[in-house]
C-alpha cells in the first residue's frame, strides 16, 4: 500500500440484517484517497454512498474489510479511540446543518474545542477566527434560528474546521439550499481546501455540486461502479 | 471540561425552568420535610430537657412496672402503689425530703352554667412543694384535708378562666362528677408543655378524695420523691429500690415491678418518644425523596429522547461515551441538588415557623442539612445514571438520523 494514502478502504462490506432480510449496503468497496483530494461520491438512493461516508467518518463499523486512516487500522480501535480520531482528524458537515439550537453560533463552533480541552479564551479566539473565515464574523452571537440556511451551513463549516481537521466529510451540504447559496458554500469549501490543504469527501446527488470536486466516485448497489476525474478536471486538463 | 459540563447542565435546567421545578418538587418536599421534622424534633427535645431540668436534679419518680423503652413488660399492667407505700418509703429512707403520691384521671367540672373537662391530678400538699409550683390565689391543702379526704380543690389557670372568667373563685364550690368541691386556691399559669399540652388545664385535689369519689380504688400511680440536697441521686435511687422491693415483697430472683427514675431518665424517656416520632416522620420523608428521584429519572429519560440528535452531533464531533454520560449525570445531579437547596431553605423556614408557634427553641442541625444535600446528590446519581447511560450508549448514526 502506498505510503501517502490518507484513507484506504479495502473490500469493505456493511451488511444489515441477516438471512432473507439481509441488506448489503456496502458490498466490497475499495476507495483510496490521498491528502488534499476533493472527492465527490454520487449514486442513486440506496447505493451505499451515505454508508460509505459513515464508515470513512468512523461513525459506523464495517461488517468486514479493512479501513486504514493515515496508516492506522481503524477496525482495531475502540469506540473511544474512534471518538478521538473524529475529534482530532475529522470535521463533519451535514445536510440539515445539525447546529445545537438555543446556542449562539460562537458556542456551536466552540463545541468541538471544549472536547479538545482547550481553555475558554483560546476556544473563543479560535471559534471567532473560524467564523471570520466563513464570513460570519459579525454574527457570532446569533442563535441558529436567527440565521438563514446558508448562514447556518457556514456556521456548521466553521464548526467542522474549528478543530483543525485533516479531512472534512460533507453529507449533501447543499441539499437544503437554493442554487445561489449552494454555489457560495461550494466556493467556500474549494477556497478553504486550497488555503488549508484540506481533504474533502462529499456525498451529493447534484452534478453541479460534484463538479466542484476533482474526483468522482459513482456507486451503485453497494459497489463502486466508476471512479475517475470529474468533468471539470477533464475540462481543465484540456 | 467539568466546569463546561456543569454550565451546560445549568443552561439546560434553566431553559426548561418550569419543567425543572416540577421535576425537583419531589426532592424539594422530601428534603424540606426531613429538615423540618428533624429540626422541630430536636427543638422539642431541647425543650423537654430544659423543662425537666427546671424541676431540679433532686427529684425522682417512682412508677409501677418496667418503664424502660422497649422493655418486654412495658405494656403489662403492673401492681399500683398504695398510700401506705408512700408513708413507709418516707419513713424507711432518711434521705427523702418529701414524697408525694399522684393519681390522675379526667372529669367534667361545672360552675353555674359553665362546664369544662379537665385533667385531675390527685395528690397531697407536698406536691406543690416538690414540683415548686407556686399558687396565684388561695392556699395549699392542709394536712387535715388530705388525711380526711375533704372535697377541696386547687384550679389550674385554664380551668379557672373557663369556669369563672374574671371573678375570684376562692371560696366558691364547683361540681366534679357527683360531688361538690370547694375551691381553695388557683395555681400560677405555666403555659404549654414541650408536647404542646396545656399544663394549666388541671384540677388538683387530695388523693383520698379522688380515690373515694372519682376512681373508686386505692391506687397510687406515681410517687414523686424529693431527696435532700447534697445526697447523691444514685445512692437515693438504690435505697428506694431496696425499700420498694421489700414493700412489694419481690423475691430475690424476681425483677423489679417498678421503676425509679431521675429527671435525666425522665427526660431521655420523653425525648425518646419524640425521637421515635421524628424517626417515623423522617422515614416518610425519605420515601418522598425516593419518589422525587423517580421523577428526576423520568424527566432525564425524556430529556435524553428529546436531545437524541444533540447527542449524535456531540458524538460526531468527538465526544466520548463517558463525556456524554457525565453530561447527563451532572445534569441530573445538578437538578437534584437544586431540589436539595430549595428543600433545605423551605424546611428551615417551616421549622422556624413551627418552632415559633410551639414556643420551642429553633435548633437547626448543620449535620442534617449536610446529610440532606449529600442524600439529594446521591438521589441524582442513582436516578440519573440509567438515563445518562442510555444516552452514552446511543449509536451516533441512529442519533443523528433522529428527528
Amino acid at each position: 500500500m502506498p505510503e501517502n494514502l490518507l484513507i484506504s478502504l479495502r473490500q469493505i462490506r456493511r451488511v444489515y440484517g441477516s438471512g432473507a432480510a439481509e441488506v448489503r449496503a456496502l458490498d466490497g468497496v475499495d476507495i483510496d484517497i490521498t491528502p488534499g483530494e476533493f472527492v465527490a461520491i454520487m449514486g442513486p438512493s440506496g447505493s451505499g454512498k451515505s454508508t460509505a461516508m459513515n464508515v470513512i467518518g468512523c461513525l459506523d463499523r464495517p461488517t468486514s474489510g479493512q479501513y486504514r486512516f493515515n496508516g492506522v487500522e481503524v477496525g482495531g480501535l475502540s469506540n473511544d479511540q474512534r471518538a478521538l480520531l473524529r475529534r482530532h482528524y475529522l470535521g463533519f458537515i451535514f445536510q440539515g446543518y445539525n447546529l445545537l439550537p438555543r446556542m449562539s453560533a460562537r458556542d456551536n463552533v466552540e463545541l468541538p474545542l471544549i472536547y479538545n480541552g482547550l481553555p475558554k479564551q483560546e476556544r473563543v479566539a479560535r471559534a471567532e477566527r473560524a467564523l471570520d473565515l466563513v464570513g460570519l464574523g459579525g454574527r457570532a452571537g446569533h442563535d441558529p434560528s436567527q440565521l438563514s440556511g446558508g448562514q447556518q451551513q457556514r456556521v456548521a463549516i466553521a464548526r467542522a474546521l474549528a478543530g483543525d481537521p485533516r479531512v472534512v466529510l460533507a453529507d449533501e451540504p447543499t441539499g437544503n439550499l437554493d442554487t445561489k447559496r449552494s454555489a457560495e458554500i461550494m466556493e467556500l469549501l474549494v477556497d478553504l481546501r486550497r488555503e488549508r490543504n484540506l481533504t474533502i469527501v462529499m456525498v451529493t446527488h447534484e452534478d453541479d455540486m460534484a463538479a466542484y470536486a476533482d474526483r468522482l466516485i459513482w456507486m451503485v448497489d453497494g459497489k463502486v461502479q466508476r471512479d475517475g476525474p470529474t468533468r471539470r478536471e477533464v475540462q481543465d486538463a484540456v | 471540561m467539568l466546569f463546561e459540563t456543569l454550565k451546560l447542565a445549568l443552561a439546560s435546567i434553566l431553559r426548561n425552568a418550569l419543567r425543572s421545578f416540577l421535576t425537583v418538587l419531589g426532592v424539594v418536599i422530601g428534603v424540606a420535610s426531613v429538615i423540618a421534622m428533624v429540626t422541630v424534633g430536636q427543638g422539642s427535645s431541647d425543650q423537654v430537657i430544659a423543662d425537666v431540668e427546671q424541676l431540679g436534679t433532686n427529684v425522682l419518680m417512682v412508677l409501677p412496672g418496667q418503664q424502660a423503652m422497649g422493655s418486654r413488660s412495658m405494656g403489662e399492667r403492673a401492681r399500683p402503689f398504695t398510700l401506705r407505700d408512700v408513708d413507709l418509703l418516707l419513713e424507711a429512707v432518711p434521705t427523702i425530703e418529701a414524697a408525694a403520691p399522684i393519681a390522675s384521671g379526667q372529669a367534667t367540672m361545672v360552675f353555674g352554667s359553665e362546664n369544662h373537662r379537665a385533667q385531675i391530678t390527685a395528690t397531697d400538699a407536698r406536691y406543690l412543694v416538690a414540683s415548686d409550683w407556686p399558687l396565684a390565689l388561695g392556699r395549699n391543702f392542709t394536712v387535715g384535708e388530705t388525711q380526711g379526704g375533704r372535697a377541696a380543690c386547687i384550679l389550674g389557670e385554664t380551668v379557672r378562666e373557663a369556669l369563672f372568667g374574671a371573678s375570684d373563685p376562692v371560696g366558691e364550690s364547683i361540681r366534679v362528677r357527683n360531688f361538690t368541691c370547694e375551691v381553695i386556691g388557683v395555681l400560677e399559669a405555666k403555659g404549654a408543655s414541650s408536647f404542646g399540652t396545656d399544663q394549666d388545664d388541671v384540677v388538683l385535689m387530695p388523693i383520698r378524695t379522688f380515690q373515694r369519689r372519682v376512681a373508686g380504688n386505692t391506687d397510687v400511680a406515681t410517687i414523686y420523691v424529693a431527696i435532700e440536697d447534697g445526697v447523691a441521686t444514685e445512692d437515693a435511687m438504690r435505697e428506694i429500690e431496696f425499700v420498694m422491693r421489700d414493700l412489694r415483697r419481690i423475691g430475690e430472683t424476681e425483677e423489679d415491678d417498678f421503676t425509679v427514675m431521675d429527671m435525666k431518665q425522665v427526660a431521655s424517656m420523653l425525648t425518646g418518644i419524640t425521637g421515635v416520632l421524628t424517626g417515623l416522620l423522617a422515614a416518610v420523608a425519605a420515601v418522598s425523596l425516593l419518589v422525587g428521584g423517580i421523577g428526576i429519572m423520568n424527566i432525564m429519560l425524556v430529556s435524553v429522547t428529546e436531545r437524541t440528535r444533540e447527542i449524535g452531533i456531540r458524538m460526531a464531533i468527538g465526544a466520548q461515551a463517558n463525556q456524554v454520560l457525565m453530561q447527563f449525570l451532572i445534569e441530573a445531579v445538578a437538578l437534584s441538588l437544586l431540589g436539595g437547596v430549595l428543600g433545605a431553605v423551605l424546611g428551615l423556614i417551616i421549622a422556624a415557623v413551627v418552632s415559633h408557634l410551639m414556643v420551642i427553641p429553633f435548633a437547626p442541625d448543620p449535620l442534617i442539612i449536610l446529610l440532606a444535600f449529600i442524600f439529594s446528590a446521591f438521589v441524582g446519581v442513582i436516578f440519573g445514571y440509567f438515563p445518562a447511560r442510555s444516552a452514552a450508549r446511543l449509536d451516533p448514526i441512529e442519533a443523528l438520523r433522529h428527528e
